[in-house]
């Protein structure tokens, strides 16, 4: 339990003038759950872009499972083991529930033009697992009754939850969510945790962005604060919770 | 049509005899039958087009303004292998290949030509494709009208003539055979042919789109970051489906020199590209009946024009008061207005495209207009 | 003569023109992400209307000096390009704002078929020659020519675009565009009639269009039902070469674009060793486009567009 699964050190990401992350170094080990947390534009988002390849970092380091992930683009990244969900639901909203969860497994299957067009028994046999596979995701994350229904109608919470399965679905060592539980009911958010705490129980580590403190600290092993780009505060919930600078920066006065 | 079709065999097998017996129909029905059946042979033609285009506009959303120039590519190649005009120059076992060797060839050559201008430009947002594109099929057509000089090449604008038709199992289709009782002319032997390529373009589509590659197309068509962070490496996937619709124009443009017996720029102008593009689009794109509907609609609609308006400007003014060729791209200019206007999905679209227009419940966070901006961002 | 200041000096008559006509290009895209298609047969019938109106009163017999005949020509054209403009932006594109982006295009292109097939239908399918009224003095500078038609395009060109900035970064119309451009959604808010600046944009472009239409053919010397589309084509490319959607480029892109087509045609013969010759001119267009754009796909002044997911 105590293998380094994600490292990264060093690194810095500039928009322009703004400097969204600096020097942000952080360790994941295998089989926990990582919590990120910090106020509203600090950069969580950013620094999950920069871990799922979707931003090139401008300096830094940043190895995953032995490899070296450095501005590695999102498909190598993915292939590598690291699938995310998005803060601002991006499914595909055309497709049904299931395309997307077959979609996810992309990467993780061959079948090519002549397979496809052939019909080779390697490339059936390749679709009817992609199916079965997508299916027994979609019952995983507890959708499966929506299996064919488009995305884009799915409700809100069901739509987080196809997220997951899609993320799931490429096979992940690591899963990063972002903000999963904005806008879910109590009860919503508490049978998503119930899934993120299955999710890690079969093997898949997880790091997490969220709002809700509460939520964080009764699921997170550790966690680590943003604030303006920069890590301030990293450890276990209670140690966290009782930082002053954790509590300055989300209070905004430095406490007594 | 083919899910009506897939649960009713029997009105497959009316349709299929249709497009079977269509030649004679026409040929027994109509005074001029055979040069409505040359009309039906191009049209033919452009469903193969379309269908290719369908590829990579309808499936993979790449806006592809210039793919009259792989028909372009497929023809040339077909005028220069198979017509006197290099005949001297040409090492023999290069001139007239055998038919099959001469389509896999013309695949190759145009898919080549789509790797080739695909590779730097498709990380690119959609308009700047399509005016790439645009450009690319301006290039090739330039120089086409100029390769004469200072070495022959292309003949420039006079074109290349005598292309021989196609030989098949020892088959001239350039003559006419008996068969059955029945005389095949050039006209009907083509009909067959044509629709045999349309069949397997249709055959190669609908495996393809219920495919890994196929879902990968539509998932980046949706949200290309999405589908990256999927693990799906779009710059490839979108390439494949760039140089598989460039190999079908280059085949179809094959096709089309040998059918036609010579080949000159000015077949491949943009307007051609544009019509292709709008056969997808007016039929429905990512669509199979559709963009087959469209490209019937869009090609036949002029032919059907110009025998429409003359006799009628006759028995209304008593003469000729405009052209019929202007007013019959008038009135497909404008019915390609009205048409997007009335349904912008257009006339039979994919059950995706229509949820896409027509959402059933309200659409609940999913920000389009945000994975619009984000298709922007060009990864390096 | 000295080939190169004289080659110089036509891309930049040529340039200025590609510039007068991308702004309309850039403008439209700047505000909704849409090619108009039809902005070339927008510049085209700038052009016809004006050589109509020339041919009609020096056909009453009205004496005026040239230029005069040209300028009240011009006056006719402007507004019916203007209208046009309007026109086709509401019958063709606002119905289509929220429709997936290829259908907009296309009914883009419709409108530019129909256009042209108009013109054929009034003006007829050969070549208008555009009357000679204008003064054909050829002044000599370093050795190289320079007609006064060609001073007063330059000139004028420079004046209409000065008049553009100043009306995009001064004016209470040019803030509420570039608000518009920057994001509808907001700009509504805001207050801004994002419906009206649109037409605004649309009218603006397309007076610019008819200018630069009636510059095409008193620099040609004729008109074309057709000649909308390569101008169009190339404005469109000096646009994305400028960096699209940004005002400053299109002027740059236009120019640079005159300038390499003028250059690169007047010396390809001798580069290539007679291989490739002028005529191969109007393929410079599309070689700088496709590099551009490969290199830096958001054009030289563009800004590069943030990445974001
Ligand atoms: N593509 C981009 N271009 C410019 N600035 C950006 C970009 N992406 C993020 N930013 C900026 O970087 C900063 C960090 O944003 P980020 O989305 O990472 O914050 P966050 O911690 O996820 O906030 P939230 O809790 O609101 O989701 C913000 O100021 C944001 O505006
Ligand atoms: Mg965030």
């Amino acid at each position: 339990m105590t293998d380094v699964l994600l490292k990264i050190s060093g690194i810095n990401k500039r928009f322009g003038g703004l400097h969204a992350l600096s020097d942000v170094g952080l360790t994941i080990k295998q089989g926990e759950i990582y919590g990120l947390i910090g106020p509203n534009g600090a950069g969580k988002t950013t620094l999950f872009n920069v871990l799922t390849g979707l931003y090139q970092p401008d300096e830094g380091e940043f190895t995953f499972n032995g490899k070296d992930l450095f501005r590695k683009k999102p498909n190598v990244v993915v292939e590598a083991g690291i699938a995310r969900t998005f803060q601002n639901i991006r499914l595909f909203a055309n497709m049904s529930a299931l395309e997307n969860v077959m979609v996810g497994q992309h990467v993780r299957s061959v079948t090519g033009v002549f397979g496809a067009i052939l019909r080779t028994p390697k490339a059936r046999a390749e679709e009817a697992a992609i199916t079965a596979k997508a299916e027994a995701l979609l019952a995983y994350v507890g959708i499966a009754d929506r299996a064919q229904e488009l995305a884009r109608n799915l409700s809100y919470g069901d739509q987080r939850r196809l997220e997951i399965a899609r993320a799931l679905a490429t096979n992940p060592t690591l899963l990063a969510l972002d903000e999963p539980a904005a806008g879910m009911n109590p009860k919503e958010t508490d049978d998503l945790k119930k899934l993120m705490e299955k999710i890690r129980a079969d093997g898949v580590t997880i790091l997490l962005i969220e709002h809700d403190v509460k939520l964080m600290m009764g699921l997170c092993d550790r966690i680590a604060v943003l604030d303006y780009g920069k890590k301030i505060a990293e450890g276990v919930p209670e140690e966290v919770k009782s930082n002053p600078r954790v509590i300055e920066a989300y209070l905004g006065v430095a406490p007594e | 049509m083919h899910e009506t079709m897939k649960k009713n065999p029997l009105l497959l097998a009316i349709f299929a005899t249709f497009v079977m017996v269509l030649p004679w129909v026409l040929g027994g029905f109509f005074e001029n039958g055979n040069s409505w059946l040359r009309a039906v042979d191009f049209a033919l033609l452009y469903i193969l087009l379309a269908l290719g285009l369908n590829i990579v506009v309808g499936y993979a959303g790449l806006l592809d303004l210039g793919y009259i120039a792989f028909y372009a590519v497929g023809a040339y190649l077909y005028a220069l292998l198979n017509s006197p005009h290099l005949a001297e120059v040409l090492p023999a076992w290069l001139s007239h290949p055998p038919f099959l060797v001469m389509m896999v060839l013309a695949a190759i050559v145009a898919g080549v030509f789509g790797v080739l201008l695909g590779s730097p430009t498709l990380k690119l947002r959609g308009d700047y494709l399509a005016i790439v594109t645009l450009g690319f099929g301006e290039i090739i057509r330039i120089f086409m009208n100029n390769l004469d000089r200072p070495v022959n090449i292309t003949n420039g604008p006079q074109g290349i003539n005598h292309i021989d038709a196609v030989q098949i199992a020892g088959y001239d289709f350039g003559r006419p055979i008996e068969f059955l009782g029945l005389t095949f002319e050039k006209i009907h032997l083509y009909y067959y042919l044509i629709l045999a390529f349309c069949a397997l373009i249709i055959f190669v589509s609908m495996r393809l789109q219920n495919s890994r590659i196929g879902r990968a197309w539509v998932a980046i068509r949706e949200d290309e970051i999405a589908a990256n962070a999927m693990g799906i490496n779009t710059r490839n996937v979108k390439l494949l489906a760039f140089a598989m619709g460039a190999s079908f124009g280059g085949v179809s443009g094959a096709l089309f020199a040998s059918f036609q017996g010579f080949v000159s720029p000015e077949s491949f102008v943009l307007m051609e590209s544009v019509m292709v593009l709008c056969m997808v689009v007016l039929g429905g794109m990512g669509n199979i009946p559709g963009v087959i509907l469209g490209a019937i609609i869009v090609s036949i609609t002029p032919e059907l024009l110009r025998d429409i308006i003359n006799p009628l400007q006759m028995a209304i003014a008593g003469k000729r008061v405009v052209d019929p060729e202007n007013l019959r791209m008038l009135v497909f200019g404008l019915a390609m207005i009205i048409i997007m206007l009335v349904r912008p999905e257009g006339l039979w679209p994919s059950k995706r495209r229509r949820a896409e227009l027509h959402p059933k419940t309200k659409e609940i966070a999913l920000q389009e207009k945000d994975s619009l901006q984000d298709a922007e961002r060009n990864h390096d | 003569m000295d080939i190169f200041l004289q080659q110089l000096i036509n891309g930049l008559v040529v340039g200025s023109i590609y510039a007068l006509i991308a702004l309309g290009y850039t403008m439209v895209y700047g505000i909704m992400q849409l090619i108009n298609f039809a902005h070339g047969e927008i510049v085209m019938i700038g052009a016809m209307v004006t050589i109509t109106c020339i041919n009609l009163l020096l056909g009453m017999g009205v004496q005026m000096p040239g230029p005069v005949l040209l300028l009240v020509g011009l006056l006719m054209a402007i507004p019916v390009s203007m209208f046009l403009g309007f026109a086709i932006e509401k019958v063709a594109y606002q119905p289509l704002r929220k429709a997936p982006r290829l259908a907009p295009l296309i009914t883009a292109i419709g409108v530019s078929i129909v256009l042209q097939q108009v013109a054929m239908l009034i003006w007829g399918r050969n070549y208008r020659p555009f009357p000679s009224i204008l003064p054909t003095e050829v002044h000599i500078i370093g050795g190289a020519a320079i007609t006064d038609l060609q001073i007063a395009i330059i000139v004028l060109a420079l004046l209409l675009m000065g008049g553009l900035f100043y009306l995009i970064e001064k004016t209470k119309l040019g803030r509420a565009m570039r608000a518009t451009s920057q994001n509808p959604e907001v700009a509504k808010l805001m207050g801004v009639n994002v419906n009206h600046i649109i037409s605004m944009t649309f009218i603006i472009g397309s007076a610019l269009g008819a200018v630069a239409g009636v510059m095409v053919a008193a620099n040609y010397d004729q008109a074309h039902a057709y000649m909308g589309f390569m101008i169009g084509l190339k404005a469109f490319t000096a646009a994305v070469l400028g960096g699209i959607g940004n005002i400053g480029g299109a002027v740059l892109g236009g120019i640079l674009l005159g300038i390499i087509e003028s250059l690169g045609s007047g010396y390809l013969g001798d580069l290539t060793g007679g291989v490739l010759g002028s005529h191969y001119k109007d393929i410079f267009a599309f070689v700088v486009l496709i590099i551009v754009l490969v290199f830096r796909p958001s054009g030289l002044m563009g800004e590069r567009v943030a990445e974001r997911a």
